[in-house]
């Protein structure tokens, strides 16, 4: 895998997100209480709305525009919503952020 | 560590919502044994009835099937009758023989059809109305014989006779009151009632004495003798007569039981190990049989069987509703009236309807309704929540009113709809839609609704509309809690009551504080508690509690309003609605610079600038140099004012430097909802105060005040809070108002509805009444205001906050895709 380096783990909030600019569109790179970091497409499965924007909350982010809930581990939306986010690796190494690209 | 040892004795409703509880809270901490005596998993008992009746299958009314027992690990032994607990032992034994140890025991045995002592009750063709066995029976009976007799007129025997009559059967109702239903009808309703299922074909004979049932000759019945000496024919017998708690294993294993076995307010029986639920327990006196507090019984018994025990069940005020299709029927609490009560009737018998509605100090305890119901929910939750009727007595018998005026075609009842009308406007959900999903799913209160079919998740108008398929659906079942009562999320057992208590009381300032304090299920919440609990934390200690950005939805965060594309809009504050042409040239500049693709006035005299991407919003929030107009938060919105005495040649005072000097005063300021203010210079009201959070009207004399006024899914109109003679006096009483609110009302509670939980008159007392409370309750306003400062000016000059707008740009990114 290429794993690119993205930032600090510091410079994304603690359950909090931010946006990466990517190839295909934006990117959302998404940090746990745990200090865990997931990466999905930033666009809800439901109506595009950018999931970065949401509120995290476990392993999930609810969509800040109709609060579709996401798993942030498979992008899938909860039920009884329907539909899944593109997902991108991400892990943490050294206090760094790092993001390949799928 | 070796789990403990569960058993449970009974398979049934009340019981199996009790594991299901306990699974949610506990999933790891017991092996659960189950022993059914019956050959099926747990079902809806209540659903027998249009089984019965024919609108519904064995199939479509199974609650939790083999695999979901199989799935949560829990050895179901079906068909097994338990016939002997061994306390000292911790055993319980069945009649195959079969044992199970336990660490604890949960008694949910249910109860037993009432069968008269009398001479004929074993023949053949004499039955009881309780389980799936005694339903197929009346359905075979249906099919060979012709006669019914069902003894008792109450729910169960009504729907056992309706539907054997709608199985082709020449139906007798035996009853022994002077009317139908008397426990749950006066006599005017239940009179209605005879006389409507008479149409139908069911005969009745009341008052009258069942004496013997006579033998053909081969053990099967054949007639039913009454004590005055009259012989009807009758080739199935259905003993209806009431229920008796099945608490005879109990009392055999020396377990206190009078009328049940009794238990205390955690559901435990005298032994501390052995729990009792259902219709088989006794608590405080009262054996519950209906399945709403039977479910809040569950609720508490897991919360203790999971070793948390903060729960306490302190009986329950009952509903019912009679699942007859076509006839509807409401009784809630002390509906017979009686000593220190006064009633309120509404009596159209050719119509069909009949209302009647019990008060006693000022307070209503019971109704009874017949024909229309559809006010059922409201006025039982006017019950439970013990308000103050006196100021809407003069319209409480017309109930809500209309549930939603928008969206909904200003339709209010949805017992006449089609299925295929839309009930929740914003998600598109159609009434039988949920009708289904609650008969498959087994749904039991408006969340569960929600959940499954995201009806009045959205903007909530319909929610009174779902909440009546609901009790039109399950009847007494349904779970109908007002918000006061109801759980904040799926994260905590706690209300929203309970929790501000806590913080408050424990003084609580921290998110995680006060998640471990209350023993949060979740790590960090929800999306739904955690804006919530941010908001009690900053109102409750301001100065102290820090706010959390990452728990405020992304408005409140990025302090402008998301739109569909993910743009933001942007509405800088305009005190009072006064702009100037300095302020509308850097407006005009900043839409060209930035691009923004429409600019509009708002409803509370505001301009906003829609479509601003988030990256541009520190610079075009700088360029304004205008503070927040905060159009985005739960927190002050605008005062939207007319232009009064100084233009206005109506104008009796200064409306608009009144406008701006209140929007001064409230300026930062969160709240449990948004909050909207208006001020009129004279009667025309121009400015629409009537339909305000705060409303105010300039007269020749001085102010008058309105409180709890909504313009949005359902116009309320402000009502009278009080007149005062100077501007000073205004803002002094307003101050009061919102901080009381800010204090007391639940997140997500406008002023209205806040107003309509703890009444006009508790508002009055500590703003009108206490002079030294209400410039304490203005004081400590202004003080936690003083904690804040315009939201925009901070994020521009603080690099830290700015971060939350920048995207990251990342040079390996654009290597890596060449």
């Amino acid at each position: 895998m290429n794993w690119l380096d993205i930032c600090a783990l510091d410079e994304i909030n603690l359950l909090g997100s931010r946006i990466v600019s990517g190839p295909k569109g934006d990117i959302a790179i998404f940090r746990t209480s745990g200090d865990e970091v997931f990466a999905l497409d930033d666009r809800c499965p439901h109506k595009g709305g950018p999931l970065s924007q949401g509120l995290i909350y476990g392993k999930r982010v609810a969509c800040p525009l109709h609060n579709w809930q996401i798993e942030l581990e498979s992008g899938e939306a909860m039920a009884p919503d329907v539909g899944c986010a593109h997902r991108h690796a991400a892990k943490v190494e050294n206090g760094r952020v790092l993001l390949a690209l799928a | 560590m070796q789990k403990l040892k569960l058993v449970m004795i009974g398979n049934g409703m009340a019981g199996v919502r009790t594991l299901e509880e306990l699974l949610k809270l506990a999933p790891d901490l017991y092996d659960i044994t189950v022993f059914g005596a019956e050959p099926h998993p747990n079902y809806n008992r209540i659903l027998l009835s249009p089984v019965l009746a024919g609108e519904q299958t064995f199939e479509e009314i199974v609650l939790n099937d083999l695999n979901w027992y199989a799935e949560n690990g829990i050895k179901l032994l079906l068909g097994r009758k338990v016939v002997k607990i061994d306390r000292k032992q911790r055993l319980v034994i069945a009649d195959d023989g079969s044992e199970a140890e336990y660490d604890r025991l949960l008694i949910a045995t249910g109860s037993n059809p009432f069968i008269l002592p009398i001479p004929g009750k074993d023949l053949d063709g004499v039955i009881g109305y309780r389980d799936i066995a005694d339903t197929q029976t009346m359905m075979d009976t249906a099919k060979t014989h012709k006669h019914a007799v069902v003894i008792g007129g109450g729910l169960l025997g009504l729907e056992a006779a309706n539907g054997l009559k709608l199985r082709g059967m020449d139906v007798t109702v035996v009853h022994i009151g002077d009317w139908l239903l008397e426990r749950q009808l006066d006599r005017t309703a239940g009179e209605l009632l005879q006389k409507s299922l008479e149409d139908r074909g069911l005969n009745f004979l009341l008052p009258k004495h069942t004496a013997e049932l006579l033998d053909n000759g081969e053990g099967r019945v054949c007639a039913v003798k009454f004590k005055d000496g009259e012989v009807i024919p009758a080739d199935l017998v259905v003993m209806a007569a009431g229920i008796r708690p099945n608490s005879e294993l109990a009392e055999s294993a020396g377990i206190a039981c009078n009328r049940g076995i009794l238990v205390n307010d955690t559901l435990q029986t005298f032994d501390p190990r052995i729990y009792a639920i259902g219709e088989c327990a006794s608590h405080r006196g009262i054996a519950y049989g209906l399945v709403a507090p039977l479910f809040e019984q569950a609720k508490v018994c897991a919360n203790h069987l999971a070793q948390l025990g903060y729960s306490r069940y302190q009986g329950s005020v009952t509903s019912t509703k009679l699942k007859v299709t076509g006839i509807d029927l409401f009784s809630a609490g002390e509906f017979m009236g009686g000593e220190g009560t006064e009633t309120i009737t509404l009596s159209d018998p050719i119509g069909g309807v009949y209302k009647k509605l019990v008060i006693k100090d000022d307070v209503l305890v019971g109704a009874c309704l017949y024909g229309d119901t559809a006010d059922g929910g409201w006025y039982f939750r006017q019950i439970r929540e013990n308000h103050n009727v006196s100021e809407i007595r003069d319209h409480l018998m017309f109930g809500e009113g209309a549930i939603g005026d928008v969206g909904h075609q200003g339709a209010d009842k949805t017992a006449n709809m089609p299925d295929s009308m839309e009930i929740c406007g914003c998600n598109g959900v159609c009434k039988g839609t949920i009708v289904k999903a609650i008969q498959e799913n087994g749904l039991f209160s408006v969340d569960e609704v929600k959940k499954h079919t995201k009806a009045a998740s959205s903007c909530g108008s319909c929610a009174g509309l779902v909440e009546q398929i609901l009790i039109s659906t399950v009847g007494g079942a349904a779970d109908v809690k007002p918000k006061s009562e109801k759980a904040i999320c799926g994260c905590s057992d706690l209300n929203h009551g309970q929790i501000r208590k806590a913080i408050r009381e424990q003084h609580l300032t921290s998110m995680a504080q006060t998640m471990t304090f209350l023993n949060w299920s979740t790590p960090n919440g929800c999306a739904t508690c955690r804006p919530a609990l941010n908001y009690y934390l900053i109102s409750t200690w301001p100065g102290e509690a820090k706010d959390d950005p990452q728990s405020r939805l992304i408005n409140e965060r990025a302090h402008a309003n998301i739109q569909k594309d993910g743009t933001y809009s942007v509405v800088p504050r305009m005190w009072g609605g006064v702009t100037n042409p300095s302020e509308l040239r850097r407006i005009a500049d900043v839409a060209d610079k930035y691009k923004v693709p429409m600019v509009k006035v708002t409803g509370g005299q505001r301009i906003d600038l829609l479509g601003i991407k988030k990256e541009d919003l520190p610079a075009v929030w700088k360029e304004l140099d205008m503070p927040s107009g905060h159009a985005y938060g739960k927190s002050i919105r605008t005062v939207k004012t007319c232009v009064g005495s100084e233009f206005c040649r109506f104008g009796t005072q200064n409306s608009t430097q009144l406008g701006i000097d209140l929007e001064h005063d409230l300026f930062n300021m969160w709240s449990p909802h948004k909050v909207k203010l208006a001020v009129s210079g004279c009667p025309r009201n121009c400015a629409e105060a009537g339909i305000k959070d705060v409303g105010i009207i300039g007269v020749d004399s001085g102010f008058e005040l309105y409180i709890g006024g909504n313009g949005g899914i359902k116009t309320e109109v402000a009502e009278f809070f009080v007149k005062v003679k100077t501007a000073e006096e205004v803002r002094e009483y307003n101050a009061a108002f919102l901080q009381l609110y800010r204090e007391e009302a639940f997140y997500l509670e406008r002023t209205v509805h806040y107003m309509q939980r703890v009444g006009m008159e508790h508002i009055k007392k500590a703003v009108l009444e206490d002079e030294a409370n209400r410039k304490a309750l203005a004081a400590r306003l202004h003080y936690a205001l003083s904690f804040e400062q315009d939201p925009w000016k901070e994020r521009i000059e603080t690099p830290q906050l700015k971060k939350e707008f920048d995207t990251i740009k990342v040079v390996q990114l654009e290597e890596a895709t060449v």
